[in-house]
Formats: C-alpha cells, structure tokens, sequence
C-alpha cells in the first residue's frame, strides 16, 4: 500500500470518530502551542538581554581606579583616582590593537532656558565613542581640535535631549552646565535600559580637556591627569583573557607595584558578565521548552491510548485486512499513518494556537516574543516524533495480531 | 485428466492449551481436485476450521506438506503467505466481514489494493465483480444499508476480486435465512461451474447436499470421504415458496 492509500485510509478511520479524534489531537495542539509560545517567550527575553549586552559595546575590559581608605573607612572603587590619563595612552602603545578610552565622571545639573535636568557628566576621549559603541542621531561627534582647545561643545543622550528640549532640535543649542555655558554639537542614538536597569541615554558626553578645566576639576587639582575609568576595546578575535593580563600586567608595572602588592584599580572583563547574563537567559528559555515539551509528551500519550483502543475494536477489519492479503508491514503502516496523522493535524492547528498566543502575550502583557521559523520546525517535527513514538507500539501490536484468532476476536 | 489444486500429506496442526496438547489437525492427507466444490463437514472441535485456515494460509501447519496448486506453502514466510491468499485463495466469512461505512464497491476492491493494482483498473475490476454477483445497482451502498444475502454477495465479489483459482468459504450461510441461503449456495454453484473450486465448510446437511464431495472430519482426521450427487441450489430457489 503507498502513501497515499495509507493516507486515505487513516483521514477515513480518524473521520468516524471525531469527536475522538479531535480531542485526542488537542494533547497535541496543546503541546505545541505551549511550545511555541514558550520558546517565543524565551527567546524574546535572550533577544532583549542580548540587545543590552550589545549596548554596553563588544569584547570590553572595564578599568576602575582603586579604593581610598580614610581614618579606617574603605571607600568605594574611583573614590581615589589611581589611573590616569596617560595610563590611558600607555595601554595602546604597549599592547598593540587594542584601544583605551579615558573617562571622567561626575554629575551636574544642567539648563536650558527655563528647564533644568540632572544628569551624569563623562568627560571623555574622542575614541569613547567608538570603544563604547555610541552613534550619533543628528549633529556630529567630537574631534581632536574640541579635545586640544578644551572646546565647550558636548552631546547629549536621548534622555537629556527629551527632558531638557522637548519637541526642540538640540543641536546648536547652548545650554549651562555647573553655569558654563557649552554648545551641544550632536545627539546619541538611543541605547535604553542596560544590564543593570539603568537608563544609559540620560548622560552628557564632552570633551575630557574640557570637563577637567571647567566643570569636574575642581576637586581633582591636584592630580590634573587622573581618571575614574579606562575603557579597553579588544579587537573581535583576540583573546580576551590575555589582553586582561597584559593590561593587568602593565598597569601594575607602571603604578610600581610589588609582586604580593594589591592592584591600586579593579579589572573587569565584561565578556565575562555578558557570558553570564547570556547563560543565565538561555537556561531560562531552554526551561520553559522543556516544561511546555512535558505537555506534549503527555498529548503523546494520549494518542498512544487512543490508537490502542483503535486497534481492539478493528481487531476483526485488521484480521480481515491480512486474510485478504495485507502484509505486517501494510498494518503497521496503517496504524502508525494514523498516528502520525493525528499528531501532525494536532501539530499544525497547535503552530496556530501558539502564535496567536504568542502575539496576544506580545500584545496584552507587553512582553518581547521572537516566534523563529526554527521553533515552528522544531515543534512540527517534534509532533511528528511524537507520532511515530507513540504510534508504533499500538501500530506494531496490530501488526503481531494473528490473523485467524483476529478474525475469529468479538 | 484434472490436476490436483490442493494436495496434503500428513497435516499436523497442534496447540497446546497449558500442559495438554490438542491435535487439531492429525495427519491429514487428500487432495482437491481443481473445479471441484467441496463440503467439509464434523462436529464442532473436529477440526474443520484448522483445516480450512491452514488451506488458506492463514495459519501454518505444525507438521506435514500442503502444496496448492502445485507449490509448498507450508513453510512460506509471513509476507508470502499474505500474497499467497491475496492471489490464489477468496475468502467468505460467516459474518461478512465488510468494513463499515465504506461502500460495497471498496469493500470489492479493498483485495487489489494490497495486491498495487492502480486506482482505476481497481474501480474497473470491481465494478465488474459487484455486477457479476447481480449489485451493480447497490455499488455506492454501504453494508448497513444491505441485506445479510446482500452484504454476502459483496463479500463473494471481494472474493473473486483477485480472480483466484480457490474460493474458501466457513459457513458462508450461516448468518442468513433458508431462503437467503439457497441464494447464497446458488451463486457458489454457478461460480464452480464456470471452472472455480470451492470449498465450504458447513455443519448443515442441508447446506453440504449442494456439493460434490463431502469430507467429514473427526478429531482432527478425514473420516469420510463421499462423493455426492449435487442439487441445485437455483432450481430449488425457484420452486421455493416466498412467504409473505
């Protein structure tokens, strides 16, 4: 018998009992809706937290000037300014391609006309931009004559741009910040929450010459050339393991630092947290298929016990199927064609629940669904699995039927 | 001079039922000779169904040769014998045994379809069958909608399907009236007739009267071996009278 024939025969003898039939193939569709709407779920929460890792910048080591201790209180990292700019310069001349971006920070607040925002202040090197990823949504970036003239130009974030100038293009404008006037030359691209949950567009990024002399320095006199953070971009490829102990390895050497001596700064690797964060996510999606899967085992299990009772009560048709000349194998395949039938059509109408529930998640709660065409596949492909596992041992026990005692069966 | 279609020699078929063992077939030996129509008769647990499955390969014999139509079929694997009675032997049951809600003529066909026989020769081959048992009018009909002489007479057709050179047929009046009988009956005549062997296996008299032969079985043997006179089954069909 072809498929086909086997195909016809199974539609036939799932048609006499629909209602059977139908609630047997919701186990499945139950299943792999679940499972689709589980997996969009979840990879939409691995989509986002790979979004933020992307906007923290790629292949990372993050630099931070030591802690101070006064009368017995250890304060926090950056609390003593032990790196410098030239920390900064030495890193790329030492260590060959990567590069190192200098930062200052502090907070300030900063007015335009009549609105007034408190923000965050990073007095930077032209190459932040790059080593953090940071594009510009309008107006231009900075360059090295702003940095060698201590040019009182800065760019904002999308935050700053949205609470100070509403509706109002910033670029050109001239806004106050500690009372010095500055020109804002350019706006960033967005780049929203990140890992932590902070907002990462509520900044002012200017020239680092220019935040020491005229709005940060004045704490910090003293050490004209220090900074809070150094970033390191390590090119795509390299190991980053090995750029942390070159720069690990260099800063010490240039802060003459004895061996058994602490680190005066504190070194991160950021792949390493990204990693982290993008396991943590992974585990958490790879959950949610497997207990959505369990309800589709048990829709398997379902179809198991319902082609078992199939397969008594036509315990005579199949007894007559052989006496007439059906081979083992045209029963099984019978019986395992059924199955499978049932499984797939469950399957399909499944793939239709779990988007529309998927897309309805997306739209009532508000929550990230990615729905992948693999995930689509996979469920399918797992439905049909599912078939024919659980279809065989009903379909091979017709299969075994000895066709005298079938024919002779009440 | 007729060649033999079936012949055995020492037929051996034995079950064991916990620690007894029951000899349902105990060494038969005989031959069928080709357009014979044959009664098999004997009590009940005489044996005559074993034998009737073993000739129609539906079981195996425990010991002992059974050529059919001139081939050992004793030993055959599982598939060869499903191809042994989708091509040599037709099949009518007691019950019928039509699958329901599927109608008359796919019933008919249902024998070509394990035997590849493409689609439309199959509804050619069948359509014939359904006319030549008298039902071309009823070929859409499904087996609730027959009568039990009917239903029978499909199941003849289905049996005949595969133009077989034997037809095997265990009580195939034993669900239906005299009247419905005699019908039944005259159709197998006219089939032997026209050259088809048949063999029926029957506990009536009054059914075994329209064969050639007769075997009576006993405990596993042939112990009788009669050759009859037939009646016919259409001439007394014709004088019987219809009752209201």
């Amino acid at each position: 018998m072809n498929l086909y024939a086997l195909l016809r025969v199974a539609l036939r003898a799932l048609a006499i009992n629909k209602l059977r039939s139908l609630l047997t193939m919701l186990g499945i569709i139950i299943g792999v809706g679940a499972v689709i709407v589980m997996i969009a779920v979840g990879s939409g929460a691995q989509a986002r937290v790979e979004e933020q890792i992307r906007s923290l910048g790629s292949n990372l080591l993050l630099i931070l000037s030591g802690a101070t201790t006064s009368g017995g209180v250890r304060m926090g990292f950056g609390s003593n300014l032990t790196l410098t700019e030239d920390d900064a310069a030495a890193i790329p001349r030492e260590i060959p391609e990567v590069t190192a971006a200098p930062a200052l920070r502090g907070s300030a607040q900063i007015v335009w006309g009549n609105q007034n925002w408190s923000t965050v202040i990073f007095g930077v090197t032209p190459e932040y931009l790059e080593v953090r990823q940071w594009e510009i949504a309008a107006g231009r970036r900075f360059d090295a004559t702003d940095m060698a003239g201590a040019a009182k130009v800065c760019l904002i974030g999308q935050t700053v741009a949205r609470q100070l100038f509403g509706g109002v293009d910033p670029v050109g404008q001239s806004i106050r910040v500690r009372r010095v006037p500055f020109t804002v030359v350019g706006v960033l691209e967005g780049k929203g929450q990140s890992m932590m949950g902070s907002d990462q567009d509520d900044l002012v990024i200017m020239p680092i010459s220019t935040a020491r002399k005229r709005v940060l320095g004045a704490a910090n006199l003293a050490k004209q050339r220090s900074v809070g953070t150094i970033w390191v971009k390590v090119p795509e490829g390299n190991d980053m393991k090995a750029a942390e102990e070159q720069v690990r390895a260099l800063l010490r050497q240039r802060h003459r630092l004895q061996p058994g001596q602490d680190d005066d700064f504190s070194l991160r690797n950021l792949e390493e947290v990204a990693a982290a964060q993008e396991a943590s996510s992974r585990v958490l999606a790879l959950l949610l298929a497997a207990v959505a899967s369990v309800s589709l085992v048990v829709g398997g299990i379902g179809i198991m016990n319902i082609m078992l009772v199939s397969v008594t009560e036509r315990t005579r048709e199949i007894g007559l199927r052989r006496a007439v000349g059906a081979r083992t194998r045209d029963i099984l395949g019978q019986f395992l064609v059924e199955a499978v039938t049932l499984s797939l059509i469950g399957g399909l109408a499944g793939i239709a629940l779990g988007v529309g529930a998927a897309f309805g998640i997306a739209r009532i709660a508000g929550w990230r669904i990615v729905l992948s065409p693999e995930a689509v596949v996979l469920a399918v492909a797992f439905a049909f699995a599912i078939g024919v596992f659980f279809g065989f041992y009903p379909a091979r026990k017709a299969a075994r039927l000895n066709p005298v005692e079938a024919l002779r069966f009440e | 001079m007729p060649t033999a279609l079936i012949q055995t020699r020492d037929l051996l078929k034995i079950y064991r039922v916990g620690d007894t063992e029951v000899r349902a077939l105990d060494g038969v030996t005989m031959q069928i000779t080709t357009g014979d129509f044959v009664a098999v008769m004997g009590p009940s647990g005489s044996g005559k169904s074993t034998f009737m499955n073993v000739l129609g390969c539906l079981d195996r014999p425990s010991g002992g040769e059974y050529l059919l139509d001139g081939r050992p079929v004793a030993n055959l694997t599982d598939d060869a014998l499903a191809e042994v009675r989708n091509r040599s032997v037709g099949f009518v049951f007691q019950n019928f045994n039509l699958l329901p809600r599927t109608s008359a003529l796919e019933n008919v066909e249902l024998p070509l379809v394990y035997a590849g026989v493409a689609a439309r020769e199959r509804n050619l081959r069948a359509a014939e069958m359904i006319a030549k048992v008298g039902l071309a009018a009823r070929g859409h009909h499904q087996p609730a909608q027959l009568s039990g002489g009917q239903q029978q007479r499909v199941a003849i057709a289905r049996a005949l399907v595969t133009r077989p050179k034997l037809i095997l047929a265990d009580e195939p009046t034993g669900a239906l009236d005299s009247r419905t009988s005699l019908e039944i009956m005259a159709l197998l005549q006219e089939l032997n007739r026209t050259g088809m062997t048949v063999v029926i296996v029957t506990h009536e008299n009054d059914i075994a009267r329209f064969a050639r032969r007769v075997l009576r079985f006993r405990d596993g043997r042939v112990v009788a071996d009669e050759a009859n006179p037939p009646l016919d089954a259409a001439l007394m069909f014709a004088e019987e009278p219809v009752h209201a």
